[in-house]
């Protein structure tokens, strides 16, 4: 195991190379995530603040 | 055929086939890599010349494969988005763009890695390959960079695709760079003649490009729900179905 780890003496090359790797593949998906929701909460707010305002402007007629 | 090509291009239907195939690329992709790793980490022999360092190869190589995969699939959307003025395509080229420059980077990365303890060198000025691939990434940056300075949403499709069709001319310089001029950078790896790599070297080498592959379509499906959602903020279906997510949560 310890051989293993120890990569021929490259162990510090080898591992930063494939440890950035997955973390920047990890963001990727994370960060598309993240966007997706939230365009979709925006876009949700925005739907409920149309509905109030259309709300609001049948009150006004119907005063 | 024709139908299911026409409903594919129908956002509402597009965003909810993205949203179910993305975490079968991702479950796939994830499990491809674990094999990947134990094949390239564990099975593969060491290299006779650059001993255990090699390895990196089985990051490096997916890595620079799909920044240029990624690059000539945005320069095809925009191709596709200007001539047959489909907004979808726009979309895919614009949900691909951070996802490539995000490989391009860690093609450089890896690279730098890997050349110091074979070249001795992080980084060599003036190398074809190394200066071609640094075009690339400033490619993508100088791509979303345009559009997210261009306000109008059709005006940024059309100014970043000529931008991206342009730019198509650096992804074939990256290509041939090791041939057309001197680098320190190696040859080919995988269909080079002359040194055939073993299998047990080889097999996890694919099978790392084809796993990456298919984290770059999750990742692409991910960031094109986002885009379509965007794209379409004011139609009919999206109100219903925020409306039904609400009404379910």
């Amino acid at each position: 195991m310890l051989e293993f780890l120890a990569m021929g003496g490259y162990a510090a090359y080898v591992w930063t190379a494939f440890g950035l790797t997955f973390a920047v593949l990890w963001l990727n998906w994370w960060s598309g995530r993240r966007r997706h929701l939230r365009v979709k909460a925006r876009l949700a707010r925005q739907g409920q603040d149309e509905t109030l305002h259309r709300g609001a402007t049948i009150k006004e007629v119907n005063a | 055929m024709w139908k299911f090509f026409h409903q594919l291009a129908s956002p509402p239907h597009f965003y909810r086939l993205a949203g179910l195939l993305a975490p079968w690329f991702l479950g796939l992709s994830l499990v491809g890599m674990l094999v990947g790793l134990y094949g390239g980490l564990v099975l593969a022999p060491p290299d006779y010349q650059q001993g255990d360092a090699f390895r990196i190869i089985y990051v490096h190589v997916p890595s620079a494969y799909l920044s240029l995969m990624a690059y000539t699939m945005m320069a095809v959307a925009s191709i596709i988005g200007l001539v047959w003025r489909m907004k979808l395509a726009h979309a895919v080229a614009a949900a691909a763009a951070p996802i490539g420059a995000s490989f391009t980077f860690l093609a450089l990365a890896t690279g730098s890695i890997w050349g110091r303890p074979m070249w001795g060198t992080w980084w060599e000025w003036g190398d074809p390959r190394m200066m071609t691939e640094l075009i690339l990434l400033f490619l993508y940056l100088g791509y979303m960079a345009l559009r997210s300075a261009i306000e109008d949403r059709n005006k940024a499709d059309r100014a970043s695709a000529v931008l991206a069709i342009v730019g198509v001319v650096n992804v074939v310089l990256v290509h041939y760079s090791v041939e057309w001029w001197s680098s320190l950078h190696q040859g080919q790896t995988i269909m080079n003649e002359n040194a055939r790599m073993p299998t047990s070297m080889l097999a996890p080498l694919l099978i790392m490009i084809f796993a990456f592959t298919l984290f770059f379509g999750a990742a692409l499906l991910q960031r094109l729900r986002a885009e379509v959602l965007e794209r379409e903020h004011s139609a009919r279906w999206v109100g219903r179905m925020l409306a039904e997510e609400q009404a379910n949560a």
